[in-house]
């Protein structure tokens, strides 16, 4: 067990422009419109810990994994990747419950990972093989779990279907909430703010979040934003900046939100300041519009694993060796998923036209000509 | 039924009163003569009563009764739950509803014209229509968006355009569009019964048109299923298909036609997509001639997707003249009378294209 004082001395800096964008005051969270916030102190134990570890670590290599199939050429298409901001997704996870419901934008392996699909899933679809989570048809920016609804390519289009999923939330009384993620650049989405106005006015069980990983694409955020406070931009709904490359801030600052949303006070909007370090996809470098020096502060000063990690060891809570080994279990893990999605077939032709219509007797499809008469089943 | 209803029987006496008097009546019920916007309101009624998981979503459908009536008295029945008011901001609550949707209710999310829906047309193609093909069959949607669709009186450019073809286009959607009193109702409950994300084209120069409803018409469960044209008028010399408000003037037209010994065969299309080309080839097979008639813009329309499939099909050789499309005027809406009146098919240029097709 680990009381652990949050947002000790972590600052979260960049050097461009002598901006210093630290995060919080030593041991608080911003907070807007909130008497108070989440607490100071959080309890780790040793499984949670080792837990948080494997699952970050985990969506690491597998989307290091993802890079190195993209270069082969054995994924194709668009491929964004998240690491760096591991401890935005299994914060959030370990905060809310399975039967909570969640949805992002184009940035979803991780969250499809922590919501309950095998890596092995993920990676044969974004090769668009048969055993792919969507059977291939999806790809990377559409896979789906039980209540995980996206992957979601169309920037913005998550948040209105996030306060929908809250809206369905409080109908059926069930006391579940949502949790509604975009980026920096989405932030600035007009259907935003018609969510939040709905949100607020309805008081949807929502938790807004945005994932501020300082870049919209190359577009910094004091470029885009005229506002860069997104924790502030529901205006009357109430908003929390959290560090999101401290896993248990992020915990605990989420456990607080669903509270909220839980307690029928209404929607509240989420701040995580992350970081990426790829590019925006796969074809973007990510060294036109950031320094090669900005991307290596971030990852030796700031990095979720690293700084859990060390945070454990320096309290004897598990050994370098235990670390190993889960280390060296999630490398065979990745690399037996990485053999199944390259190996695995690609989806039958004559499927190609099924599942346009869910519970629909079969349809005939037009295909490229008119003697091609396909066949579509629900 | 809202009490407010007036129904008249052919005869004009009040079907509330005949109907009452049942006593010794040795004939059928009479049938009742019902408007379009009341069949509507039936629908939903009846829908939202048996499934509480269907609720009513959008501009002034809760306390205002619905900006055309069409929700009228179903907030008062149903209160805040189900029936819900919401801002002006389609592409918003448009997204709210296909969210609900993919939780677990099933909403009707009404556009007060379908002019707006442009504003949202992101989450009916993007978020709805696509979303169970790319989850490989894992996330239905089954939403409604309906709302008066098409030309007005009087309403001019922004808000006159007919949106059957641009939905019609994409797969994932089903696009319905219903012409008389029963086909609103009927049409109406099988989208909200149905798991798909469904396009309902009403047309608000229809809604305070009465109907004659049939008895089976009358049933809590009477449904009229999506994909299925129907032959309003059997004929042998032309096959005039047709939908929504068009109908009553592809009728008109063939009572003045018959006068002149043209006999047309009146198709009403009641769903856009999936079209039912058999029931025209059919047709077509039958007449050996084809006019198309909408209100819709010319260009990459449901008469030019019409004539593409007959093309295609065995129909084709049946045809004793190229097929003949009426539509609206490649404009957009102007707004004096006269304008507007000859932007639009009338019931003359329905008679004059079929002249032209059978070459009388």
């Amino acid at each position: 067990m680990l009381q652990t004082q949050l947002l000790s001395n972590h600052h979260f800096n960049f050097g461009r422009r002598g901006r210093d964008s630290s995060v919080g005051r030593a041991g608080k969270c911003d907070v807007h419109r909130l008497e108070e916030g989440p607490p100071l102190k959080a309890e780790l134990t040793r499984e949670q810990g080792l837990r948080y570890y494997r699952i970050m670590q985990t969506v690491r290599r597998m989307e290091l994994k993802a890079d190195q199939l993209y270069k082969q050429k054995i994924i194709r298409g668009f491929c964004h990747l998240y690491d760096g901001q591991e401890a935005c997704a299994v914060g959030i996870e370990a905060a809310i419950n399975p039967s909570d419901h969640l949805i992002t934008a184009y940035r979803a392996h991780g969250y499809t990972y922590t919501r309950g699909i095998a890596v092995k899933e993920i990676l044969a679809e974004l090769t668009g093989r048969r055993g792919g989570v969507a059977k291939g048809k999806g790809g990377s920016m559409h896979m789906y779990a039980p209540h995980f609804y996206g992957g979601n390519g169309i920037v913005g289009a998550q948040v209105p279907l996030g306060a929908g999923i809250a809206l369905a939330c409080q109908y059926q009384g069930n006391n579940q909430v949502c949790v509604a993620l975009y980026g920096d650049g989405a932030a600035n989405q007009g259907q935003l703010f018609e969510s939040f106005n709905m949100a607020a006015l309805w008081k949807l069980p929502c938790i807004f979040t945005c994932e501020n990983n300082q870049y919209g694409m190359g577009t910094s955020v004091e470029r885009a934003s005229a506002s860069t406070d997104y924790y502030k931009r529901g205006d009357f709904i109430p908003g929390i900046r959290v560090d999101g490359m401290d896993v248990l801030c992020v915990r605990e600052a989420f456990k607080f939100a669903a509270e909220h949303c839980r307690s029928g006070k209404g929607p509240i909007v989420m701040e995580l300041k992350t970081y990426r370090y790829h590019g925006h996809s796969m074809s973007d470098p990510g060294v036109s519009y950031r320094t090669r020096e900005e991307i290596q502060e971030v990852r030796s000063k700031s990095d979720p694993i690293t700084m859990l990690k060390e945070r454990m060891l320096s309290n004897n809570m598990a050994s370098v060796e235990e670390f190993k080994e889960i280390d060296i279990a999630i490398r065979k893990e990745v690399e037996e998923a990485a053999q199944y999605a390259t190996s695995d077939p690609e989806p039958p032709l004559e499927e190609l036209c099924n599942h346009i219509f869910s519970n629909d007797s079969p349809l005939e499809v037009r295909g490229t000509n008119p003697w091609a008469r396909l066949k579509s089943v629900s | 039924m809202a009490a407010s209803v007036r129904c008249f029987l052919r005869s004009g006496k009040n079907a509330v009163s005949a109907l009452g008097r049942r006593g010794f009546h040795k004939s059928a019920p009479a049938a009742v003569q019902m408007m379009v916007r009341d069949a509507l309101n039936q629908a939903m009624d009846e829908e939202l009563e048996r499934d509480e998981r269907v609720f009513l979503l959008g501009e002034e459908v809760a306390q205002y009764d619905g900006a055309y009536k069409v929700s009228r008295g179903l907030w008062k029945k149903y209160g805040d739950k189900r029936i819900i008011d919401t801002p002006i901001t389609e592409m918003g609550f448009a997204g709210i509803a296909v969210g609900a949707a993919m939780a677990g209710l099933r909403p009707i999310c009404e556009f007060m014209t379908f002019n707006f829906s442009m504003q949202a047309i992101d989450q009916i193609i993007n978020s709805a229509a696509k979303t169970y093909y790319m989850s490989a069959g894992f996330q239905a949607v089954p939403i409604v968006f309906r709302g008066p669709n098409g030309a007005s009186a009087g309403v001019a450019a922004q808000h006159s355009q007919c949106f059957a073809a641009w939905y019609a286009h994409c797969p994932g959607l089903k696009v319905v569009s219903p012409w008389n009193a029963e086909d609103a109702k009927g049409l109406l409950k099988s989208a909200i019964r149905d798991d798909n994300p469904v396009v309902f084209l009403e047309n608000e120069l229809m809604y305070g048109v009465p109907f004659e409803m049939s008895e089976e018409s009358q049933s809590k469960d009477f449904t009229i299923p999506i994909g299925k044209a129907k032959v309003e008028r059997q004929g042998t010399h032309v096959s005039l298909v047709s939908h929504s408000r068009y109908v009553s003037h592809c009728l008109d037209a063939a009572v003045v036609l018959a006068k002149e010994g043209i006999e047309c065969e009146v198709i009403n299309l009641r769903t856009i997509r999936p079209l039912d080309v058999e029931c025209i080839e059919t047709s077509v097979m039958k007449t050996n001639h084809l006019v198309t008639v909408e209100g819709g813009w010319p260009q990459f329309g449901v008469g030019a997707e019409i004539c593409a499939r007959i093309m295609e099909g065995p129909a084709f050789n049946y045809l004793d003249a190229p097929a003949t499309r009426v539509t609206g005027v490649d404009i957009p809406m102007p707004y004096a009378k006269i304008l507007e009146d000859n932007s639009l098919p009338q019931i003359k240029d329905i008679i004059f294209s079929v002249k032209k097709t059978l070459n009388v």
